[in-house]
């Protein structure tokens, strides 16, 4: 240990082994390097290198679908990454037992350290050291007046005065001040298993569930409302309060000045409107939704995380019935007929749609669809959606490529709506097939399938949000927490923890002081103390300070 | 844009337009392309003068003072320069300058110069580190100007939040603690290489005379550690902060994303350092290194994270 050390400073030295050690000296050799400072060193950098894998491969709670892709590209690579857990790097073992370890190690040193600043804070500081003149900040005044009896006295008022904690002994006095560097220090490190605790316990009771509502659609807040939920490990079904939300509107505004070359049609703001029940029988209250505004209910938030079109679509096996003047509509019994929400995949919403018509007679088929809000034709003839709103009822289209053969719905295995499986399917129209995809317009004509498979008709447009509705206990918590870390970091670095002392001797007056930690201000102090003592102090600089 | 654009459908309500002026934009760019001529002025003229100072002739050395100073005059006109491109963008977007990775780079390398020239006064022994900062920056707005400059774009409604401000405030605040903590310490590391100290090459006598112009060890060392101090109270701000703006835009405080692992992997580094700072064998060369491993980190989350890497925090404006 460092001879200019305070006694009560913690050695971060792992005792050496000796190799006689019985099982009681093992486990306590393995607890005194766990909880050094050395080992606490090399596990946060092992941490942090342990955590950059979860940044390279896509992970399960962030990204689910870079996972599926990862395993369609690379199955076999994938299984050896699954293998060693590279796909759920934040849950798995060697990064649990890396925090785990940790933690234990925080503990482990934080609790005897609370111990030994407990003492320190209702004992007195110190007896003064023998040599002064070996502290980092020293002075001393060999004039006559110096002798003077009152100068102890004197000293011990102005430390006092300074906010000191001062112990006079015979000719001298001790000082120290700053203890709630220390005490910040523990506050931070005990916040942070307040942190991880917090984060446990609220993750255990949490939920997050997904809905994607249509405009006009009402969701109702169990289990069978929600597209995908994700509770948590103490999740209890009866904790969901049952509340009922429809999305009356969804509304986009899109930057529609022309005259802002390359932000044209950037949105400007989402806004979901809806009316919430929060009992069945309850008068409906209305509020708007959008991003970075959530809606806080009663045990849950429901946030916007996404949106897109919903063309409303009507099939039926019966063809098309031609009115006079040209117009074809769509005759019942509909095979298919509702809102169908389209995926957008890009800026300006081209939107893919799928549709599977199990019941549809004589065969069953599949449908996917584009929308265009816009439709514009690129130079090589093939459509685009040129703006991600509809400039006028006529400017959006939807095309379709027909797909006839066994969709795989009645085999019991579950699948995505938002995609088509292809392999297997006929394609009739659109692509390859040398028949133009069916073309439609918002509220136009309906139009034949191929090959007299009856008619199709595109009868409304709307819109469609996805929203996650979400609950965590213990986020207010981590909050509390996170912030106390905070206060407790920004004590521990910037209070300065110093013991000051003066002492008369033979020769004159000694000033000194010692830091625990870095102080910039050491070499000062000593010059204001014996300013303030009477003497016309000149700092002599020591080596430790700058 | 196809001319058939010629009129678009009303906004649903008349504060959601919004105000862009390229015209003004092409100023504040001129402002940014006149601060990096002066700084790569300054930044030879501070080689210049490191080279006289560290010259074996006395009159070079006599003469070496009167170049710093003007070096230094250099640095004041361009970040006169470098604020007003800023503040010009600023206004060109209405709103604040930093949603993209060109005007994070310029608002970014302003708060490190404004930083240091304001640390110089207090602390002295940082301005001998001019050269490692004016170099710095000068290579962070060539890099934005060439490689990542967009024209001014509105907000993505995910970035309009108060925590735009305050969260990305002080993550760049704290970055450029670090920026300049870490020069202190690969300045540390140089004076401290074997390499340097011993070799009879003629070019590492001159870097000899050249390091020998710097503070000495020790107080580089607890340069970095201040500067560092600082940078790790913000840093931990950022990411509290950035928890906070999270679960309201996110619907989650937390969620690794790929920007908040290596926010998290940061903070992990100069934790790692404070408590090395602290053990013995790890002070002084080990935690001056990984002082420069966490800046490093901080350039790679900046660049590499980003521009290739899959996550939320995708917001360079590059394509």
């Amino acid at each position: 240990m460092d001879s200019s050390r305070p006694s009560d400073h913690v050695s971060n030295e792992a005792p050496i082994a000796s190799p006689e050690l019985g099982v009681v000296g093992w486990l306590r050799w393995v607890w005194r390097s766990l909880t050094s400072m050395r080992t606490a060193l090399i596990l946060l950098l092992l941490l942090a290198a342990a955590a950059i894998p979860g940044s390279i491969y896509p992970q399960r709670s962030a990204d689910p679908n870079g996972v599926t892709s990862y395993f369609q590209q690379n199955p076999e690579l994938a299984k050896v990454l699954d293998g060693l857990q590279l796909f759920d790097v934040y849950s798995s073992v060697w990064f649990s037992a890396i925090y785990i370890l940790l933690f234990i190690s925080l503990i482990g040193c934080v609790v005897p350290r609370t111990i030994v600043h407990a003492k320190a804070m209702v004992s007195p500081p110190p007896v003064t050291p023998r040599k002064l003149s070996r502290m980092p900040a020293y002075f001393i005044s060999k004039t006559k007046s110096a002798s003077s009896d009152s100068i102890v006295g004197d000293a011990a008022a102005l430390l006092k005065k300074q906010g000191y904690r001062v112990e006079v002994d015979g000719d001298s006095v001790s000082a120290e001040r700053g203890y709630l560097r220390e005490t910040g220090n523990l506050i931070f490190h005990v916040s942070l298993i307040g942190v991880l605790v917090a984060v446990g316990f609220g993750g255990a009771f949490s939920y997050s569930g997904q809905r994607l509502l249509v405009e006009g659609d009402t969701f109702v807040n169990n289990l069978a409302g929600y597209d995908s939920f994700s509770p948590g490990a103490f999740f209890n079904e009866n904790n969901l309060q049952p509340f009922s939300m429809s999305l009356d509107k969804f509304e986009i505004a899109f930057d529609n000045n022309v005259d802002h070359v390359g932000n044209t049609g950037t949105p400007i703001d989402f806004r979901a409107s809806v009316s919430t029940k929060l009992t069945p029988g309850s008068e409906a209250s209305k509020a708007v939704i959008r991003v970075n505004e959530p809606l806080e209910l009663p045990g849950s938030k429901v946030y916007l995380t996404g949106n897109g079109y919903a063309p409303v679509l009507a099939f039926s096996d019966k063809p098309c019935k031609a009115l006079p003047g040209g117009v074809r509509v769509i005759e019942g019994p509909f095979s298919y007929e509702g809102a169908v929400p389209y995926l957008p995949q890009d800026a300006n919403y081209t939107s893919l749609g799928v549709i599977k018509l199990p019941d549809a007679k004589p065969n069953q088929y599949g449908v996917l669809s584009f929308f265009y809000p816009t439709a514009g034709k690129l130079p090589t003839g093939a459509f685009t959606s040129i703006y991600p709103a509809a400039l006028s009822p006529q400017s959006s289209l939807l095309t379709l490529n027909v797909y006839v053969g066994d969709l795989g719905l009645d085999s019991g295995i579950p699948s995505n709506v938002f995609s088509l499986a292809t392999h297997g399917l006929k394609q009739l129209s659109g692509g390859k097939t040398g028949v133009k995809p069916i073309q439609l317009l918002v509220k136009g004509n309906a139009q034949d399938l191929p090959n007299h498979m009856g008619c199709v008709a595109f009868t409304d447009l709307k819109r469609f949000a996805s929203l996650d509705i979400d609950y965590n206990p213990g986020q207010g918590w981590v909050l509390l927490f996170a912030l106390l870390s905070l206060g407790g970091l920004i004590l521990s670095l910037l209070v300065p923890r110093r013991r000051v002392w003066v002492k008369r001797t033979s020769e004159g007056v000694e000033v000194a002081a010692l830091a625990r930690g870095d102080d910039p201000a050491l070499e000062k102090i000593v010059v204001e103390v014996a300013d303030e003592l009477g003497f016309k102090a000149k700092s002599k600089k020591k080596d430790t300070d700058a | 844009m196809p001319k058939l654009l010629q009129v678009l459908p009303p906004v649903f309500h008349a504060q959601q337009t919004v105000s862009l002026n390229d015209d003004l934009s092409q100023v504040s760019l001129y402002f940014i392309y006149a601060a990096m001529a002066v700084y790569t002025v300054a930044f030879l003229a501070y080689v210049w003068h490191l080279s006289q100072a560290a010259s074996t002739v006395k009159a070079n050395r006599k003469g070496a003072t009167r170049i710093e100073k003007w070096a230094f005059i250099l640095l004041i006109i361009s970040a006169l320069f470098h604020g007003f491109g800023v503040v010009l963008r600023g206004v060109a977007a209405s709103r604040v300058p930093w949603a993209n990775m060109y005007e994070f780079s310029i608002t970014g390398t302003f708060l490190v110069v404004a930083i240091y020239l304001v640390s110089q006064v207090f602390v002295k022994d940082i301005r001998i580190l001019a050269v490692f900062m004016s170099g710095f920056v000068l290579l962070v707005l060539g890099i934005a100007t060439n490689q990542f400059y967009v024209q001014v774009k509105s907000l993505m409604p995910a970035l309009q939040s108060y925590w735009l401000v305050i969260h990305v405030t002080v993550a760049i605040l704290a970055t450029g603690f670090f920026n300049i903590a870490s020069a202190a310490s690969i300045a540390y590391l140089m004076k401290g290489s074997k390499l340097v100290e011993t070799s009879k090459l003629k070019g590492f006598a001159l870097t000899r005379r050249i390091l020998g112009l710097f503070p000495d060890m020790n107080k580089l060392e607890k340069l970095a550690y201040r500067f560092n101090i600082i940078g790790f109270i913000l840093w931990t701000f950022t990411l509290i902060a950035g928890a906070i703006w999270a679960e309201r835009a996110w619907h989650r405080y937390w969620g690794w994303d790929t920007k908040e692992v290596w926010t998290f992997i940061i903070w992990t580094i100069y934790a790692g350092y404070l408590h090395a700072n602290a053990t013995r064998g790890w002070s002084g060369k080990r935690s001056a290194w990984l002082a420069v491993i966490g800046f490093c980190a901080i350039i790679f989350n900046f660049t590499i994270v980003n521009l290739f890497f899959k996550g939320l925090h995708v917001y360079s404006g590059l394509k």
